[in-house]
């Protein structure tokens, strides 16, 4: 996994709320068996029309926004499905943060395994966040995860909580599963004492 | 003494492998159900590091999003990209050993419904899969949710998952429903209460006599859509009911297992005075045949209502009301009854079960499907499907003028061919209504079978209870 550590670059505002999976890819996209290349689908029925072409309204089509790192929007952002290639799709087409004032678990969950930074701050903050992001591509933002701390274009900082074991992770990098098989003697204890236990498992 | 625990805390407890100083847990998996389209990564990734399956006997795999659910599907997929995620999932469990039900086998199905149905989720268990309709599990009292690929693949390799504890939530759903109601509107009115963020970072343990009351396949209803809800997994207490459903099953345990099984099954329930974090209450009786008019589950009212205002909204729910009406072409103060349609979908895993489709055929009998309007039955298994045809409801559908298909996810999320065209509305028994979710423009109203089979006759929205 890519290491996640600070990123400085432009904050795309997409004030909606409920901004679900199917939105951010919609299942058209999900027939493939790779986790790369799914950026040019990223919020493909509100980027683009049926012939492809783009919607020149939508954040991402505009050009102050088309290279934004960071992404703004409203609450519970990636509710509905549990397809990580929203998360990739995310990724791949180059937003490393994403900050809404609430998160749907799973999507939440998502992100971290893929070293993107999602960060649920209060509304009032987001509130903050999406007026600079409205600044355009001048105006660029400052995440920084070592510090928990975002930085607006005009200077304004704002602490963000992250569990201590998902900074760990995406500051190093790491790989759960490598993590996970460390612990390879609890897990053998454990499936032992149930075979006892609950023998019908 | 222990504290009093809950049935959630309860479950977590007899799973929890490790738990670290900062408070993260590794929880250990019981059963894993494996489906076509997001675990072909998965099992890629354990390729690329030599990693095996740790535990191919609790892992099940199915294809279901993406299969067609028309004949010949078994030696023949159309479209390239579907058939690629098709072949790669039996040769992925294939080569890892996993318990497999290909599109040949007559147990093939909607992942969430071929598990109950062969036994594989039990009571106390925890079951994973990637797909957020894993909640459905709920309804045994396992702790079931979904999860991503890289988590798939975590499985996969360990038989565990890296977690936090959720809260604890609890819906009550008090008194008796009155005639025409069911589960899939107890379901809707909880997230059309609670909006669809008002279980995010929850477990909501479903409790009160009309859950009491329901079937399994009701209460796999109600726990399918805790997702919607915003919580995690959605969990029902097991009793006389779920035992009567277990018993027998192909996996289930047999014998002395049985009654083992069965004294542990006994105590999963809230204790006297457990805490919840936050309590939901909402009277049977008042709980009416419902449709949604948006573009989110929350998006829930009354079939007598009318389509609301957006200045009737606060916050950031006016913007997304407004769009969500252009997007569905409703004006507020429409009646909902005077809403036609163009498509009725009876399946999913939300409503594919036996139940569901007695309770549509049964509005159906002897009547046939409004003119202009197309139906399709999608069984959630081929068991269903041929428990359906003993019974006589196939011949009912399509009496009425309903194409019958085989088992699979369908239009639920349209990844097969069958898909809405664009502006198409339709009637659905499934589990979301978000933009483009049925096909590209396509409009979801989503409601129970019985709902759903009424709308067909009557080609708009109608009351149920005016037909029964």
């Amino acid at each position: 996994m890519d290491k996640f550590t600070t990123v400085t670059g432009v904050a795309a505002p997409l004030d909606l709320v409920n901004v679900d999976t199917d939105m951010i890819i919609p299942k058209q996209f999900l027939k493939t068996i790779a986790r790369t290349g799914l950026g040019k689908n990223l919020f493909d029925e509100m980027r683009f029309d049926r012939q492809g072409r783009e919607n020149p309204d939508f954040v991402l089509n505009q050009p102050a926004y088309r290279n934004a790192e960071v992404l703004i929007s409203g609450e519970n952002f990636g509710c509905g499905s549990s397809r990580e290639h929203a998360p990739w799709a995310i990724k791949d087409f180059g937003i490393r943060v994403v900050i809404a004032p609430s998160f749907a678990d799973i999507f939440f969950n998502n992100c971290s395994k893929n070293g993107i930074l999602a960060i649920p701050m209060p509304q009032d903050v987001v509130d903050v966040l999406m007026e600079d992001a409205r600044k355009g591509a001048n105006a660029r933002m400052t995440v920084d995860l070592g510090n928990q701390k975002v930085t607006t274009s005009d200077g304004q900082e704002f602490g963000f909580q992250i569990d201590a074991f998902k900074k760990h992770c995406l500051l190093n990098g790491l790989d759960d599963i490598g993590l996970t098989m460390e612990k390879a003697a609890a897990i053998d204890t454990f499936e032992a004492k149930n075979a006892t236990l609950h023998p019908w498992v | 003494m222990t504290a009093p625990r809950t049935l959630y805390d309860k479950i977590w407890d007899d799973h929890l492998v490790q738990e670290d100083a900062d408070g993260t847990c590794l929880i250990y998996i019981d059963r894993h159900l494996v489906h076509e389209v997001t675990s072909p990564q998965a099992f890629e990734g354990l390729r690329m590091t030599n990693r095996k399956v740790r535990a191919p006997e609790k892992t099940i795999a199915v294809p279901d999003h993406n299969v067609p659910t028309t004949e010949g599907r078994d030696t023949h997929i159309d479209n390239v990209e579907s058939r690629i995620q098709v072949e790669a999932l039996d040769k992925n469990a294939r080569d890892f050993g996993v318990q497999y039900y290909p599109v040949s086998d007559i147990r093939q199905g909607i992942v969430h419904i071929v598990g109950p149905e062969q036994g594989w989720t039990l009571p106390g268990m925890t079951v994973v899969c990637g797909d957020s309709h894993t909640a459905t599990h709920g309804a045994f009292g396992s702790l079931a949710h979904g999860i991503g690929t890289s988590e798939v693949e975590h499985v996969l390799a360990t038989q565990t998952l890296i977690q936090q504890k959720s809260k604890n939530m609890k819906v009550e759903i008090t008194g008796k429903l009155p005639a025409g109601v069911t589960a899939k509107d107890i379901t809707l009115s909880v997230i059309g209460a609670t909006g669809t963020a008002g279980g995010t970072g929850h477990v909501i343990e479903y409790c009160g006599e009309a859950i009491r009351a329901l079937s399994m396949e009701g209460r796999m209803t109600v726990c399918n859509m805790a997702i919607e809800g915003g919580a995690r997994a959605g969990l029902i207490a097991p009793d006389e009911t779920t035992f009567d459903y277990v018993m027998g099953r192909p996996h289930a345990p047999k014998g002395a297992k049985w009654e083992a099984a069965l004294s542990y099954w006994k105590t999963l329930f809230s204790d006297e005075g457990a805490h919840f974090d936050k309590v939901v209450t909402l009277k049977g009786e008042d709980i009416a045949p419902v449709v949604t008019w948006g573009t989110s589950p929350e998006d829930v009212l009354p079939i007598t209502g009318v389509v609301p205002d957006p200045e009737s909204f606060k916050g950031g729910k006016v913007e997304a009301v407004r769009r969500s009406l252009a997007y569905m072409g409703l004006e507020p103060g429409m009646k909902l009854t005077d809403i036609a349609i163009d498509a009725v979908f009876i399946g999913s895993c939300t409503n594919g079960r036996i139940e569901d489709l007695r309770a549509a055929a049964e509005i159906l009998k002897g009547k046939k499907i409004a003119q202009g309007v197309r139906g399709l039955v999608v069984p959630g298994s081929g068991l269903v499907r041929a428990q359906a045809e003993e019974e006589g409801l196939a011949q009912i559908f399509l009496d009425a003028g309903f194409e019958w298909r085989l088992a699979g996810c369908s239009m639920c999320l349209a990844m097969n061919p069958d898909q809405l065209a664009e502006g198409e509305r339709c009637a659905s028994t499934s589990n979301r209504n978000f933009e483009g979710r049925q096909g590209f423009k396509g409009r979801t109203h989503l409601l129970s079978p019985a709902m759903a089979a009424a709308a067909a006759i009557a080609g708009h929205l109608t009351d149920v209870r005016e037909l029964v």
